[in-house]
């Protein structure tokens, strides 16, 4: 009850530094396996985390338009990076997934389809940042719809634990600002952090988002947040969204790009344009999925298997004859559409949060804030000789 | 989302590379479906694909599904004998809207393999005829040798309450109907326009000069309704290969209302 009344002065927690990685151990006697970043070939990756010495302390990372380089950062901080071509979804939404098993009955022409017993197990998501929760929140709307729900999708979400990591830096291609999806995390997490380095002293204020968070922070050495504390907290968040290295203006972007679906900027991208797929493949909100159906040599069981697509493939608007989408134009305009447009018409929401990651990780530097802002700078003009049959 | 296993009990040949499947499934079942829906059907180790449901509403114990064979899967379905079993996942998608166009001239408009998904439709007409206005049916194919179920629109063909028109694009010996695109039977169909629905399936050039000499005849583009044809893996909404424009063909279609799509149906390669 004491605790109650201490946490109405700022209603917010610190754990020191040396008390961290008392985190991991309490998310694993919960059962939580803890995944997070960690360096690997050069880049800030998301996988399993043993310890707190698994983090990328001391490390930051440089971004532009097709560059990423890891740094030395002159502090140890464990968060002082951005994001890296890694997100969460790769645990929600895995990039391989076998879907279920057939199996032939002998020598009847009947077979029985045995279905994929559901995961259980429980993610600690750790250093979610603002617009990767909302990137969760937007697969959310996609993998839970009312009439169909993906279940593995599910059964991992529900149990995912989320520690979000508040930035205190932006990266060259961010932009979550624009997107109103940062860079503070505003709900939605189970506890968020902000990193603070001020001289010697090195902890982070915690914010408590559900009953879960209160547990597991129990569990952990903390003690209630100072005002100046909070104070430091908020003013390092603040920086960050004073640095964003990309803008993006979102007034009437859906009606903008519905109008200009003839705009010669598709043609003019589509000249830089490799179709490499690699923006899908990093955006946290691209869910595009293929299926393939294979059987063992003796043709007694089958199964099938979900993997990541992208919509920058030639078969994948493919129909018998041939594909739809033949040009790299069409396949630019209908990803960038649909991450600014039509998504809005799908699931109420933009399907880009801001991250940057097409940007940074585009090997020709395509910047989708650049070709936006093309098109809106010559809002109307289109390809001359109207429809063509 | 996973499929269940039917057994084809029927397997009858429509022409050269289509065959129509009957299936009933393999423990008591009743799979209630609306005209226009379709199922994603898989054959063991070799694939799934949509297939429109081309049976009777009425009989809902039993899947029809008509078959053009251009593919892996598709040619694996038309070899199907009596007997084996493929994997059913559905109904899916919008229907043709019959209810709304009671009270209403109906006109639907095929083309080849088109028929498959409004067969339904039309039945759903013929048992609740004394509903509706004037009935037409046009329909075209390729040649005569295209033409799918060919008993049922004799049968058909032979009523004083529904008007079938029947065209090929060129015709061969012993055709004596009527040759050219199936928008020519346009003008010659019965009914009037300001109280017309119409529904259309068929290749994405033959849906565009159908909408097109409808507008011309006085129907709006309010008033049709067309089914579209996409890539599909999953059907529900997930993998994303169906989308058209803002729309999923799988769970938003595949029947839209032409109105509603026309701003995306224009452009090229959506
Ligand atoms: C809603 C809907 C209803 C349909 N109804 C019928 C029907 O009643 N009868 C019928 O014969 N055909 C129908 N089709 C078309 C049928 O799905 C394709 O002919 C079939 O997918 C081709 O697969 P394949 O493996 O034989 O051909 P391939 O050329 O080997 O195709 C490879 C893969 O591409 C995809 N693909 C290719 N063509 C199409 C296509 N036209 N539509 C969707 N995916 C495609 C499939 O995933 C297919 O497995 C329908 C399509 C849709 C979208
Ligand atoms: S479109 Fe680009 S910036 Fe937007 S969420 Fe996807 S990867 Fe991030
Ligand atoms: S925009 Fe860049 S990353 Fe995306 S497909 Fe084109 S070349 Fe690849
Ligand atoms: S078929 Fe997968 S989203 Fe429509």
């Amino acid at each position: 009850m004491r605790l109650d009344l201490d946490l109405r002065a700022t209603g917010q927690h610190v754990i020191d530094r040396g008390d961290f990685h008392v985190l991991f151990k309490a998310l694993r006697r919960r059962g939580y396996q803890v995944v997070g970043p960690r360096v690997r070939d050069g880049a800030i990756v998301y996988d399993a985390l043993d310890s707190v010495d698994d983090l990328p302390q001391g490390w930051t990372d440089e971004q532009d338009a097709g560059h990423y380089r890891l740094k030395r950062r002159e502090d140890p901080a464990l968060f002082g990076y951005v994001v890296g071509p890694h997100s969460w979804k790769k645990f929600l939404f895995p990039p391989h997934l076998r879907l279920w098993r057939a199996r032939r009955n002998g020598d009847d022409p009947g077979f029985e389809v045995q279905p994929e017993p559901l995961p259980d197990t429980k993610y600690a998501f750790l250093g979610v940042r603002s617009c990767e929760l909302h990137a969760l929140f937007v697969q959310d709307r996609v993998f839970l719809g009312e009439k169909h729900a993906d279940p593995v999708y599910k059964a991992l979400r529900e149990r995912a634990f989320l520690v979000a990591v508040n930035c205190t830096q932006a990266g060259g291609t961010c932009f979550c600002v624009s997107m109103r999806t940062g860079p503070k995390a505003q709900g939605g997490f189970d506890l968020a952090l902000t990193e603070v380095l001020d001289g010697e002293r090195h902890y982070f204020v915690v914010e408590v988002g559900s009953e879960r968070g209160r547990e597991v922070l129990q569990d952990v050495p903390h003690r209630e947040a100072s005002p100046q504390e909070v104070a430091q907290a908020e003013e390092r968040v603040k920086q960050a969204e004073g640095q964003m290295g990309r803008t993006l203006d979102t007034r009437g972007i859906k009606e903008l790009l519905y109008r200009n679906l003839e705009h010669p900027r598709w043609d003019e991208v589509a000249q830089r344009c490799l179709s490499c797929a690699n923006c899908t493949m990093v955006c946290p909100t691209c869910f595009c999925s293929t299926v393939e159906d294979v059987t063992d040599l003796k043709g007694e069981t089958a199964e099938r298997v979900r993997r990541w697509d992208s919509c920058f493939s030639l078969e994948f608007s493919y129909l018998h004859g041939g594909s739809l989408r033949r040009s790299v134009k069409s396949r630019y305009r209908q990803w960038m559409t649909h991450k600014l447009a039509t998504w809005i018409d799908q699931f109420g929401t933009s399907g880009c949060v801001g991250c940057g990651r097409c940007i940074t990780w585009c090997p020709v530097g395509i910047d989708i804030t650049e070709e936006l802002r093309a098109i809106r700078e010559s809002d109307g003009l289109t390809r001359g000789g109207g429809e063509e049959a | 989302m996973v499929p269940r296993p039917w057994r084809v009990v029927r397997v009858r040949r429509e022409t050269h590379d289509t065959k129509t499947l009957e299936l009933e499934p393999t423990e008591p079942l009743s799979f209630p479906f609306q005209p226009g829906q379709f199922n994603m059907l898989y054959v063991f180790g070799i694939g799934e694909v949509p297939i429109s449901i081309s049976g009777d509403p009425q009989e809902p114990h039993r899947l029809v599904h008509t078959v053009r064979a251009v593919g892996a899967v598709t040619r694996a379905l038309c070899s199907l004998k009596r007997g084996d079993v493929v994997g059913v996942r559905g109904p899916f998608g919008s229907a043709w809207p019959v209810e709304e166009a009671e009270g209403h001239d109906v006109v639907i408009v095929a083309g080849g393999i088109g028929l498959a998904p409004l067969r339904p439709a039309l039945h759903h007409v013929l048992a609740n005829r004394g509903k509706y206005g004037n009935v037409v049916l046009l329909y075209g194919a390729r040649t005569p040798r295209d033409l799918l179920y060919r008993k049922e629109l004799e049968r058909w063909r032979g009523r004083f309450d529904l008007q079938v028109e029947v065209t090929v694009d060129s015709a061969g010996e012993g055709w004596y109907g009527h040759v050219g695109v199936v928008t020519t039977l346009i003008p010659r169909a019965d009914f009037d326009p300001a109280e017309t629905v119409a529904w259309v399936c068929g290749p994405e050039i033959m849906m565009r000069f159908t909408v097109q000499a409808l507008r011309e005849r006085g129907v709006s583009p309010e008033d049709v309704y067309i089914s579209m044809e996409r890539n599909m893996k999953c059907a529900v909404g997930f993998c994303g290969h169906c989308q058209f424009g803002p729309e999923f063909v799988c769970k938003d279609g595949p029947v839209f209302r032409f109105a509603e799509i026309e701003r995306f149906f224009r452009v090229r390669e959506v």
